[in-house]
């Protein structure tokens, strides 16, 4: 099923590969109808999903671009966006690195584990000195490949000064390696070649599974990101025009907006009018109307034709730009969070060492010889630094985000979860957070014709008004009519011909309060009201927040009386019209406090106050920085994962803390038999597996705690 | 004794063939879209 991912390169001169993302695929039948309809088209080779990355790889001929596979995808029903490169590159081949050492790591464990259980059970003489040679060789490349992450960490933290849960990982794996070398060449009676190659494996299982999180989460996210402006048409003096990426526009440069594009720089309108949709500004879905002189930002959306705009600021000079950099230094408080798992290990790595140090000591002086000494000291450096401790963290984290992830939550890594479980009181943006943030047409008027024909126009339109009515109209299960002759005047609405009777929606004709339009199917004529709905669960998700002991309330830009509508609604304090400065100011006030405030909110304005938060979530609709800034994004038109994900984070920090419990209560049992001189490597092998799978086995109850909250 | 001149080698190649394999699905993108390989069964092949 698989078998078509390596594309022959035969012809490959005319043949490019472009990358769309698709956030809209959802099902198989997503899947078959891009790779069947697709190739259909002239020019087009072949297309091939990746469904968990939300990507389409098309391989088409150069005289294809961009914009036309755009349209192509479009036509079938798919909203794309092109991917120029891979910002989850990186990540993905962390990833891949790391499965390989859990690989070879395994291997060698079986293969070494198979020799030492024959050593165990008596073989003697020349037999052990061959299985112990066996052991070695395939033992020092496993170690030398599967613990380089290890290595290369420890490493790190050591010239730094500091030390982390991988510097007695490290140093245990490195001594056990070397002396049972040495016992190897001497012909010992023990070698530890299996506790370090198995302390390695299972670590390895903890970081690839925190890694493989971070993975699936960002590919999510990064499904939904790339909608702004990343290139301008700029009309040369000659009247011709050329695409300039946008890092590379300056200020005073025409450029040629068509409908539908997103602006990648800041400007003011020299020819043409329309509106222009602001709402990765501002979080405000009606649209604004705009005319030679109007000033547009970067990232507003053209909704109607053409218009040519020139340039005043670009690049990191644009409202955009400081809006992201605010965001920056807000964000920089955040990467001083210690994570639990090294927290936890700064107050354990010091006693660790000192215990090993002192058995050393003590052997030596106690008269036991250099070699008895050291083989206790490794010993209790191995016992103590059990796997236990590094999958306490991961294992139930991951587990904790599958559950989420069930419920519509991407959570971006661990750290976010433990930061989640802390947070006490939530602040909510109104626009698109507490509401939908995109216009609802009450269509109960409508009869069964007008719903269709309502829907075959509104469809054909990108206007935020049409776009809201046609996801009404499906989401109520009618099928479009086909209209014919559609036409879309600016400011004005569209008009078609079906079944031989003029079609339209347009600006009422009488003026109504609020967004409203007009839909006429030959003599009858209906009247739309919009508004942006609070989302249906919003009262629940806050009465849920409550009884975690999170006060609510709501933090908005917007203007005071639309605000206290909703505040009212709701029963919520609610402070209107604050700035992205006042936002970030109040967020670091209530820190100042000693709160940990938790931000939802989705407009580019609320990044900054995303960022500073000390946790912080955003719906998919929110702008792509907003996204960036948020450590979760939910999915879907329901609130409830927001209540969800404290939950199941408060959840997964008690079982975090049961298993750090577990693996010290291990350490107290078997430090002194360490320290005694007791512990073989068969005792060793035994106690690190069997820790492990407990505290794995514990970390699995989180995914039925996802399921008992329905 | 003389058994395990041969068992050795055997179990050995074994384990190195498993790996090799697990290499060689990562490598040629096996793993990319494990999502999508388990809606793929479902999309039905032929043409109507």
């Amino acid at each position: 099923m698989n078998a078509s991912v390596a594309l022959p390169p035969d012809h490959a001169e005319d043949l490019r590969d472009t990358r769309f993302t698709v956030p809209a695929i959802r099902c198989a039948g997503c899947i078959a109808k891009i790779e069947r309809e697709l190739p259909k088209l002239s020019g087009v080779e072949s297309a091939r999903v990746n469904f968990s990355a939300k990507r389409v790889a098309i391989r088409h001929a150069a005289s294809l671009d961009e914009g036309d596979l755009t349209l192509a995808l479009r036509t079938i029903g798919f909203e794309a966006q092109p991917v120029s490169d891979n910002p989850l590159a990186r990540d993905d081949a962390d990833t891949r690195m790391l499965l390989r050492a859990v690989a070879v790591a395994g291997f060698g464990m079986m293969n070494i584990m198979l020799l030492s259980v024959s050593v165990w059970s008596g073989a003697s003489g020349t037999t052990r000195d061959l299985f112990h040679w066996l052991s070695a060789i395939i033992a020092l490349p496993v170690i030398g490949y599967a613990g380089r992450p290890f290595f290369a960490s420890a490493l790190m933290a050591l010239r730094y000064g500091r030390t982390n849960m991988d510097v007695p990982i490290s140093i245990g794996v490195l001594l056990a390696t070397a002396l049972s070398l040495y016992e190897t060449v001497t012909s010992g009676a023990h070698a530890y070649f299996e506790s370090a190659v198995m302390l390695l494996f299972f670590l390895l299982c903890g970081r690839a599974l925190d890694a493989t999180m971070r993975t699936r989460t960002r590919a999510g996210i990064g499904a939904l990101l790339g909608r702004m402006g990343k290139s301008a048409s700029v009309l040369q003096p000659d009247g011709s025009s050329q695409r300039v990426a946008a890092e590379d526009l300056e200020a005073g440069m025409l450029v040629l907006v068509a409908a539908g594009e997103a602006l990648a720089a800041d400007g003011v309108i020299e020819q043409g009018e329309g509106a222009v949709d602001n709402a990765m500004l501002t979080g405000e879905s009606t649209p604004q109307s705009v005319s030679v002189g109007s000033e547009v930002h970067a990232g507003a959306i053209n909704l109607f034709g053409p218009v040519q705009v020139r340039l005043t600021a670009v690049a990191g000079d644009t409202a955009l730009a400081e809006i992201a950099r605010l965001m920056d230094e807000a964000g920089q408080s955040r990467s001083l969070y210690v994570r639990i798992a090294d927290r936890a290990s700064r107050l354990y790595a010091p006693v660790v060492h000192s215990l090993a140090v002192l058995a050393f000591i003590g052997w030596m002086l106690a008269g036991a010889g250099w070699h008895q000494s050291l083989v206790i000291a490794i010993a209790v450096l191995i016992i103590t630094c059990p796997c236990a401790m590094g999958l306490a963290v991961p294992a139930a984290q991951v587990v904790a985000s599958g559950a989420l992830i069930k419920r519509g939550l991407l959570v971006k890594d661990g750290s976010a979860l433990e930061r989640l479980a802390e947070v006490d009181v939530a602040l909510f943006d109104k626009t698109g957070t507490l509401t939908l943030g995109t216009p609802r047409p009450d269509i109960s008027a409508l009869d069964e014709d007008a719903r269709s024909v309502a829907l075959g126009l509104a469809q054909a339109s990108r206007h935020p008004l049409s776009k809201g009515l046609a996801d009404a109209l499906r989401s109520e299960g009618v099928s479009a009519a086909i209209v014919e002759d559609i036409d879309e005047q600016s400011g004005q609405g569209l008009t078609g011909r079906w079944e031989g009777m003029a079609v339209s929606i347009g600006r009422p004709q009488t003026d109504q309060d609020g967004m409203a339009s007009e839909l006429s199917v030959g003599n009858r004529r209906w009247t739309l009201l919009f508004n942006d709905p609070i989302r249906g669960d919003a009262r629940q998700t806050i009465n849920r927040l409550q009884s975690l002991g999170i006060e609510s309330r709501i933090l908005s830009g917007d203007a005071r009386k639309a605000v206290r509508l909703v505040a009212s609604e709701l029963g919520l304090f609610a402070q209107a019209g604050a700035s992205p400065q006042e936002k970030l100011r109040l967020l670091e006030e209530l820190k100042a406090a000693g709160h940990n405030p938790l931000m939802v909110g989705d407009g580019i304005n609320d990044g900054p106050a995303l960022a500073a938060a000390h946790a912080s979530i955003a719906p998919s609709t929110a702008s792509d920085a907003s996204q960036q800034a948020a450590d979760a994004v939910f999915i879907g038109e329901k609130l409830a994962p927001v209540a969800f994900a404290v939950t199941i984070a408060r959840k997964t920090m008690k079982i975090v803390r049961q298993n750090f419990k577990f693996a010290i209560g291990y350490n107290i049992l078997a430090i002194p038999l360490a320290l005694f001189g007791l512990v073989t490597p068969l005792i060793a092998a035994i106690a690190m597996s069997v820790s492990s799978l407990i505290v794995v086995g514990n970390s699995l109850r989180l995914a039925r705690a996802g399921k008992d909250q329905e | 004794m003389t058994g395990l001149a041969f068992l050795i080698p055997i179990a050995l190649g074994m384990g190195l063939l498993g790996l090799a394999a697990f290499f060689w699905a990562m490598r040629s993108g096996q793993f990319d879209d494990m999502d999508g390989a388990a809606h793929r069964i479902l999309i039905d092949e032929d043409d109507e």
